[in-house]
């Protein structure tokens, strides 16, 4: 029988400042054991239980691909007990990985589809997997055109900058990037909020073509307007949802949202399913 | 069906003899009243009691749980690489237990087994169990098994049923588990299949005649989730309410936990320990949000769970054996037989 709590040890390869606040960072991580890393096969959407002994676990999005291989990668915000400890860490250390739990993005119905990615803030890891992974040589040609629109508060909070500023140059890919507002003459992409951008440059909806939205509630709230009028349909908009979580394997009874559980039905539910739970996310 | 007399006078040295092979459980009193506890030497399952205060889910599932463990001195190679804690699985029996906490053990088992994920901790203990029911003769004025799938003479999820026949048990052999129990005891004096089962029967209708309340489920299956959350009663079901949380503690049915890490020394122990749906922390996110912030919600958590969500999830029932614990103890008298009637009966307007 699988212990299904026991995580797979990892060494911090790399920790790298994300944000200008400095409250975000990415740690890349390798497997101690080599088998691991199969054991650990994932897909763009799914999250990770980052396990600190003696500290405690923390439910984080996967931010990076299942393309890349050789490392792990997690970008987490600062702000409870395990997350602080996480911060104060150094290369070197051990610590373990549980997973991959939950859902993934639909990627065999995104097949031949458009598709358009928003995201928020720091609310952006999983996106950059899915960015990275339909981008692949090998992956590229299945999915028709892929937009994304992404925003943070100043250019600093962007996450993942330099990918984004290449993928901005990429003819396969149309980006819009976006800060809620700048003081920085030079800034050449978009100002405003997500949804007013999403608004103006997002395709139009046909059935072909679906939204995968991440980010902060508000921003989520206002940004579901903003689809309907492109003509966006429920069961056209994905979403990938947050609760608190302790076992991340559907037993410990917390991240219901009615009958479905977050951690395991979940997080990646479409507006449509949302629609019939209750909203206790 | 093998039927096996027990008289009550070899009772209690079979009892004791079969310690040699299994870790007992059983109904023993405190000044708290009747608790299902492990069995040291030279102590008897209390077979007179009419029911315990908590049920006996803990020999399972303990209140708290060593899950792994792992040494933090970075001198050792195997620092911070979890490992599971050790626990003795060796067999063990509850003598006893009455069958709406054995069917409660069939309805945790569809939570901590499944196809995705096996609770090791859970399997390995559930595997190990023999279960030896007590049939209730006179069930209590709480009891309203009968209307959730069960009742005192109910065989689901025991190994034995014994009836009380007072100066002898007779026990009604239900799996090969069973039987190896009771042959560690030494009890074999075989007794008459039919007569025995149109006894069972008498003793099964005479104790339902004493359940004078009962629940109607029939038509919470044919309403949403959704129109039943949004229901117009919840706040004033949830008015009395302090959320102490008494009522998931005593359920034998609840299973929601939570996991902690604890560090002595350089030794850093994962454990899990049963936590509550009433408490605010249970839901609160690390940024202050809490989807379930008022009271209202966190009651209605509870019973939307056990009567609805569970119902939709597995189409076996709802998450409740109708023992009574939480009708019995709950400090307010909120009573979940009116919550079930309101919902079962709960008519959108159209």
């Amino acid at each position: 029988m699988k212990n299904p709590y026991i995580p797979y040890p990892v060494r911090i390869d790399d920790i790298e400042i994300a944000t200008e606040d400095k409250s975000l960072k990415t740690f890349k991580f390798v497997f101690l054991n080599k088998e691991d890393e199969q054991k650990f096969s994932y897909q763009a959407g799914q999250f990770a239980e980052i396990s600190i002994p003696g500290v405690g676990e923390i439910p984080i999005g996967i931010a990076s691909s299942p393309v890349e291989k050789g490392f792990i990668k997690f970008t987490v915000f600062r702000t409870g007990v395990v997350t602080s400890h996480l911060h104060n860490m150094k290369v070197g250390d051990i610590l373990g990985v549980r997973g991959p739990l939950g859902n993934w993005y639909p990627w065999d119905k995104l097949e031949n589809k458009n598709v358009v990615i928003i995201g928020g803030g720091f609310a952006f890891t999983t996106l950059r997997s899915s960015i990275i992974y339909m981008l692949d040589p090998a992956n590229r040609d299945k999915f028709k055109n892929i937009d994304v629109v992404y925003g943070a508060r100043s250019p600093g909070m962007l996450l993942y900058r330099e990918e984004l500023f290449e993928w901005e140059k990429r003819d396969d890919i149309n980006m819009h990037i976006t800060v809620d507002g700048t003081d920085d003459k030079t800034w050449k992409y978009h100002t405003g909020f997500v949804p007013t951008i999403v608004e103006e440059n997002a395709p139009k909806a046909d059935e072909d073509t679906y939204a995968i939205i991440c980010g902060p509630p508000i921003m989520i709230k206002f940004t579901q307007p903003s689809l309907v009028k492109l003509g966006y349909k429920e069961h056209q908009i994905i979403m990938s949802l947050e609760n608190r979580m302790k076992c991340g394997i559907g037993m410990c009874g917390r991240c219901n949202i009615g009958k479905e559980l977050v951690c395991k039905d979940g997080p990646v539910f479409t507006l449509e399913q949302l629609n019939m739970t209750p909203k206790e996310y | 069906m093998k039927f096996i007399t027990i008289d009550k006078k070899e009772w209690d040295k079979g009892i004791e003899k079969s310690k040699k092979s299994y870790d007992l459980f059983g109904p023993v009193k405190d000044k708290n009243g009747f608790f299902i506890k492990k069995l040291e030497n030279n102590t008897l399952p209390q077979m007179e009691y009419h029911d315990s205060v908590m049920s006996a889910k803990s020999v399972l599932f303990p209140q708290t749980e060593k899950i792994l463990e792992t040494t933090l001195d970075e001198t050792q190679v195997d620092h911070h690489i979890m490992k599971r804690a050790k626990t003795d699985y060796s067999p063990r029996a509850v003598v006893g237990i009455r069958p709406y906490d054995a069917k409660a053990m069939q309805i945790l088992n569809l939570n901590f087994d499944t196809d995705e994920y096996k609770d090791p901790y859970w399997c390995d203990a559930y595997a190990a169990t023999t279960f030896i029911g007590l049939g209730i003769n006179k069930p209590g004025p709480c009891d309203f098994s009968t209307s959730t799938g069960t009742g005192p003479f109910n065989e689901d999820g025991l190994d034995v049923l014994l009836a009380d026949l007072d100066d002898k048990y007779l026990a009604k052999v239900l799996t090969d588990k069973g039987e190896s129990y009771l042959s560690s005891c030494g009890f074999v004096d075989t007794a008459d299949d039919k007569e025995s089962q149109v006894l069972f029967d008498i003793l099964r209708k005479e104790a339902e005649k004493n359940i004078v309340s009962n629940i109607d489920t029939d038509k919470l299956k044919d309403k949403t989730i959704l129109e039943l959350h949004e229901a117009p009663f919840w706040d004033d079901i949830a008015f009395s309410c302090i959320n102490c949380g008494t009522c998931t503690y005593v359920c034998p049915t609840c299973w929601c936990f939570d996991i902690q890490d604890e560090t002595k020394r350089k030794t850093s122990t994962r454990i899990r320990n049963w936590d509550t749906c009433m408490a605010p922390l249970f839901t609160s996110h690390a940024s202050g949000h809490n989807p379930r912030d008022a009271k209202t919600q966190r009651v209605r958590q509870r019973f939307m769970h056990k009567l609805k969500y569970f119902l939709d999830k597995y189409d076996k029932g709802i998450m409740c054996v109708g023992c009574g614990r939480c009708v019995k103890f709950c400090p307010v008298n909120i009573d979940i037989r009116e919550v079930c009637n309101k919902m079962n009966s709960y008519e959108v307007a159209k």
